[in-house]
């Protein structure tokens, strides 16, 4: 089946109306000995085969309907609104193309130009872009912003080591062509304020994340203290964010950024194992001529009605070429407009109820869990709905104990990014987990019921030997 | 034809969604870290659910109507893939679960690495790339680490066709390169002598697309791979056009050492709106173990297994992550756009190999079609045999002041999305047309039909086609006032 | 009808500079706006900065083409256009009077002498036209 509606008929047709005999003749320029090579692949299966194939295949997984999930480090289980499937399924919108034809396209630019808005709503700034690829592409956007704003002269970035540890390689990656110096990762995560020294006149711009990646929230007054340091020396304050965490806690307009982008998946997004996710990202009024990405704006047509275009097109590949900040083409619209209509849905209220849900749950985990013997909090500082948990024991261990025994999925090793952190868990909580969940978890973790499945192990692997 | 603004059907008070009430202990929030304000809108789902559906149909797209837009595989979208997407063991998996708990995930990737790269002749596949763009970067990237891993620190040049894309110039400065721009010939392929004469040891290599952006097979293209390679260059192919040569050649076997490839042009995953797509890059032995990972291994488990695999061999196989030795990096968070990836992958499952040869070959045969009913019609700047598509231009001798613009805008009155314009730039008031498979005789027939008699009106009446578009949503907009006063968001 | 101000030079890249004393005021030429098209845009340096002859010292940006700007003589920047932010269309409009881009103290007075005079640059630009530009 390969969707091709011509009959035999229709092809003798055409060809005799082009002029030759065969389709071969219209391969002339393929190299010969090369022509035709054959492809090993499985022979095609029927809708019908192919669906069932699929089907088993996703069976072969352990989904989250059917187990209780701790896990979050920048993917997030979060509640996807029914209107959100129906809106995005409509093929109006998901089988249209990018809206360069304004006129036919006034569905896809609508909707992107409000959600534009509701972006700037949300982190306080001036002007957003239609969307980066991720949370992370998107920080990697913002450096290369942020140089080109200094016209090339500032060569430095400072990084937070409390940014998503993936985010910061996406930075590396990205910038390995540029000759720039990153500092800052070796440092304490918890301890922003020590990024102030490594600002200068060098600096192109400081990144933190915030909420940070072991979940505590930075203390405004204290986030506003280094975007006033970076902006004595001339550099540009990039905030990395969550954006649910936006419905409750400061916009990052109000401490000084200058930039904010992060992931939007949680917005309306599904895990969908990685991707496709949204990276969001605005900025202040000055800079939206080196913002990188499409960019929809209002205008009127030749009758005075009001309509919406792509616009600020000079910024992008297809006009300035080599000179342009930015290769991003495609971006991540139908998730765009998913975020725009979770957020609509979810409203002024319902956005601060799910972060108000994800707060009472997290910090209700976390009381629970510290109190078993052997458990602590990494930090009391305020945090919003994930957690560091020092374990007694390592964190893949407990984690396969968790699932194997209790069909739990555990949180996220923290050991595997920051040397001080072994046996740390990162444990998420949002408005998904029940109580019943949580309370599932303190049980599971409780010291009878975790040593004892030891004993029971070992005297497994007794009787098997 | 007006929907207003969300901001403007929303009533303080109105509530969207219901979430239930907290089902623990509250604990006090930080006075401190709290916002004041947060302007969303708020609407009732009846409301909400207008609004967008009455949007939706502002829009056109592969579901209402023809896009013969060059270069951007416009073919139709198969609805399985849809279902197969939406599979909730598919949905509701993490990224970061135990490999164990996402076996099914891991082969889906696993066999679409497969087979890309089996379609292309590559060594191996990453998926990880979320776009085209994105995978031509992380080509790029790939290229300059591999010249430093060899100490050659003299390649500062990346050499670029003056009709490509402009993702190639912009992804080569992002790596830190030069362009250098080589000229097209009087046939549209790269001009071989201009090109040996920049092959020398400063050039790190050439970015070329085949079929190119006029929709030509290059003539010479194992000769270019010959003189890039010879002078220690690599060649990179932007795979964009992959959609005419499936099962007839295998983009490795011309010479190429790495390659993007487009699951949303080639392998029918919807384009969203803009995205989200997928650039998977495939690359031979050389540059293989320079590619963005984590990508998919398997490895053989002898265990026994109580489930039954139909559909696979009979050995168990162990899928997990792995890190090519040399790897440039990680180009996004997680490991791909794997919801685009489920698309595709059905997609291939549908077709197989004859099914995919199929298309390429209808996609040649439609673009060939279209081409013989238009050609005496439009100027024509490269009459040979064209591939997937072709370019004409849209300045007809006896309507000097007709644009191709007003051609595209005039199309819209007859039910068409426009064909690519203004691109590649080698062409004066260039139209770009792709037909692709998917589309029936009677379609192109129409399209031809359409456009023949809008070449009369711009003799006749060309005022009818500098006032178009008149049956769309909206008449044509004006662009200079968006970009000169912007109004980018509605809350200022 | 394209206009060629006689009281200034030009760089073949179709910029202007006039002569005031010892500072200079440059822009683009009549021509140079035509081709362009509406301006929306121009990216203007910052005062105080310095440049060489024939370095890009701005970018004029319409809706379909982005376009550098190369300094017609070495110099520093005294003061740049800013009425050009709210009115770009201005380069459109008057591009030898408030069109103006920047005002400079050129380090290189000889340099004007080698610039095209406005016949010349005339020519250049039917030439360009013709050759269908």
């Amino acid at each position: 089946m390969s969707y091709i509606p011509n009959t035999d008929a229709d092809r003798a047709a055409m060809l005799q109306a082009i002029g030759v005999k065969n389709i071969d003749e219209l391969f002339r320029d393929v190299p010969e000995a090369l022509r035709y090579p054959e492809l090993k692949l499985p022979p095609p299966v029927s809708e019908m085969e192919v669906l069932r194939e699929l089907r088993e295949i996703s069976e072969y997984n352990v989904d989250l309907e059917h187990a209780p999930c701790f896990l979050g480090a920048g993917a997030y289980r979060h509640f996807v609104p029914s209107v959100v499937g129906h809106v995005i399924g409509r093929s109006e919108f998901y089988t249209a193309y990018t809206p360069y034809q304004p006129e036919i396209s006034q569905g896809t630019l609508q909707s992107i130009f409000e959600y534009q808005s509701m972006i700037c709503a949300l982190t306080g700034m001036d002007v957003a872009n239609a969307s980066h690829y991720d949370g992370a592409t998107a920080l990697a956007e913002a450096v290369l912003m942020a140089v080109s704003v200094s016209r090339g002269k500032r060569r430095k970035v400072v990084l937070s080591a409390g940014v998503h540890p993936e985010y910061r390689a996406v930075v590396h990656t990205y910038t390995q062509g540029m000759a720039l110096t990153i500092v800052g990762e070796g440092a304490d995560p918890l301890a922003t304020e020590v990024l102030a020294d490594m600002i200068d006149a060098d600096t192109a711009c400081v990144i933190v994340q915030n909420p940070n990646f072991l979940g505590y929230l930075e203390d405004p007054a204290a986030l506003r203290a280094l975007a006033d340091v970076a902006h004595s020396k001339g550099a540009l304050f990039v905030v990395s964010t969550d954006p649910i965490s936006l419905g409750l806690f400061s916009s990052p307009a109000d401490y000084g950024a200058d930039i904010v982008c992060g992931e939007g998946q949680a917005l309306g997004g599904g895990l969908n194992f990685g991707g496709p996710y949204l990276g969001f990202f605005a900025c202040k009024q000055q800079y939206v001529h080196k913002m990188a990405g499409r960019i929809v704006g209002q205008t009127v047509d030749r009758h005075g009605q009001r309509g919406f275009v792509l616009t600020l097109s000079a910024r992008e590949q297809h006009i300035r070429r080599e000179k342009a900040t930015s290769n991003i083409c495609s971006n991540e619209a139908l998730m765009a407009l998913a975020a725009a209509v979770y957020l609509a849905a979810m409203g002024k209220t319902g956005l601060r109820k799910v972060a108000e849900l994800c707060y009472h749950k997290a910090h209700y985990a976390a009381q629970r869990l510290s109190a078993l013997p052997g458990y602590q909090l990494l930090s009391q500082k305020p945090f919003f709905k994930e957690f560091a948990l020092r374990c007694p024991r390592p964190v893949d261990e407990i984690n396969e104990y968790l699932l194997d025994e209790w069909g739990i999925i555990g949180g996220y090793d923290l050991g595997k990014d920051y040397a001080g952190l072994a046996n740390t868990m990162l444990i998420c909580v949002t408005e998904m987990n029940t109580k019943e969940e949580i309370d599932l978890l303190v049980e599971a973790l409780a010291p009878d019921y975790f040593s004892r499945a030891d004993e029971e192990g070992a005297s497994d692997m007794e009787e098997a030997a | 034809m007006r929907e207003p603004l969300i901001y403007e059907i929303s009533s303080p008070g109105r509530v969207g969604v219901n979430l239930p009430e907290c089902d623990v202990p509250v604990t006090p929030l930080p006075k401190e870290y709290l916002r004041e304000d947060l302007p969303l809108p708020e609407v009732s789902e009846v409301d909400l659910v207008r609004h967008y559906v009455r949007l939706s149909q502002l829009n056109y797209a592969v579901d209402t109507g023809f896009y013969p837009l060059g270069s951007c595989t416009m073919k139709y979208n198969p609805k399985v893939n849809e279902e197969v997407a939406k599979l909730p063991g598919f949905v509701h998996t993490h990224p970061y679960q135990p490999p164990d708990t996402v076996q099914g995930n891991l082969f889906l990737m696993y066999q679409l690495q497969e087979f890309l790269k089996e379609i292309s002749g590559f060594a191996s596949v990453s998926l990880q790339p979320a776009a085209g763009a994105h995978g031509e970067l992380t080509g790029v990237l790939m290229i300059r680490a591999y010249h430093e891993s060899r100490g050659d620190h003299k390649r500062t040049r990346m050499l670029i066709p003056d009709s490509a894309h402009g993702t190639n110039p912009a992804s080569t400065t992002m790596a830190g390169y030069e362009t250098v721009k080589i000229p097209s010939d009087a046939r549209g392929n790269v001009d071989l002598e201009e090109l040996r004469a920049h092959c020398d040891d400063t050039v790190a290599g050439l970015m070329l697309t085949n079929p190119n952006t006029l929709g030509l097979f290059d003539e010479h293209v194992q000769e270019i791979a010959r003189l890039i390679h010879e002078c220690g260059g690599l060649l990179y192919g932007d795979g964009a056009n992959l959609n005419a040569i499936m099962g007839i050649v295998k983009p490795a076997a011309l010479g190429f050492d790495v390659m993007h490839f487009n699951l949303h042009k080639t392998f029918s995953t919807p384009h969203g709106g803009g995205g989200p797509g997928a650039g998977p890059v495939g690359a031979n032995e050389v540059l293989a173990p320079f590619l963005p990972g984590p990508i998919v291994v398997k490895e053989r488990v002898e265990e026994e297994s109580d489930s039954d695999e139909e559909w696979e061999e009979e050995e168990m196989y162990y899928y997990h992550w792995q890190m090519p030795p040399s790897s440039i990096g990680r180009l996004k968070a997680f490991y791909g756009n794997f919801g685009v990836c489920i698309k595709a992958y059905t997609y291939i499952r549908m077709l197989g190999a004859a099914g995919l040869r199929e298309a390429s070959e209808n996609a040649v045969l439609n673009a060939n079609y279209l081409l013989s009913r238009l050609k005496g019609v439009y100027p024509l700047p490269y009459d040979r045999t064209c591939m997937h598509e072709f370019v004409l231009s849209g300045r007809l001798p006896d309507a000097p002041d007709v644009h191709t613009i007003d051609i595209a805008k005039r199309l819209m009155d007859f039910g068409f999305h426009p064909p690519t314009i203004y691109f590649p730039l080698i062409v004066p008031e260039a139209l770009m047309i792709e037909p692709t498979e998917t589309e029936s005789k009677e379609t192109l027939d129409a399209f031809a039909d359409a456009l023949i008699q809008i070449a009369q009106e711009a003799k006749t009446n060309p005022e009818l086609l500098h006032s178009a578009p008149h049956l769309a949503p909206v008449a044509r907009l004006d662009e200079v006032l968006a970009a000169r006063q912007p109004v980018l968001q509605c809350l200022k | 009808m394209v206009e060629y101000a006689k009281d200034r030079r030009y760089l073949p890249t179709h910029e202007w500079v006039k002569l005031e004393g010892e500072e200079a005021i440059a822009g683009i030429s009549d021509y140079a706006q035509h081709e362009l098209s509406d301006v929306v845009y121009v990216e203007l340096p910052e005062v105080g900065e310095t440049f060489a002859q024939n370095e890009v010292f701005a970018t004029v940006e319409s809706v379909k083409a982005a376009s550098d700007v190369y300094m017609p003589m070495s110099g520093e920047i005294l003061a740049v256009n800013e009425e050009l932010e709210d009115s770009p269309q201005l380069v459109n409009e008057d591009p030898f009077g408030r069109g103006w881009f920047i005002r400079f103290r050129p380090s290189k007075p000889e340099e004007y002498d080698s610039l095209l005079d406005a016949e010349a640059y005339e020519r250049r630009c039917r030439e360009e036209a013709e050759k269908g530009g």
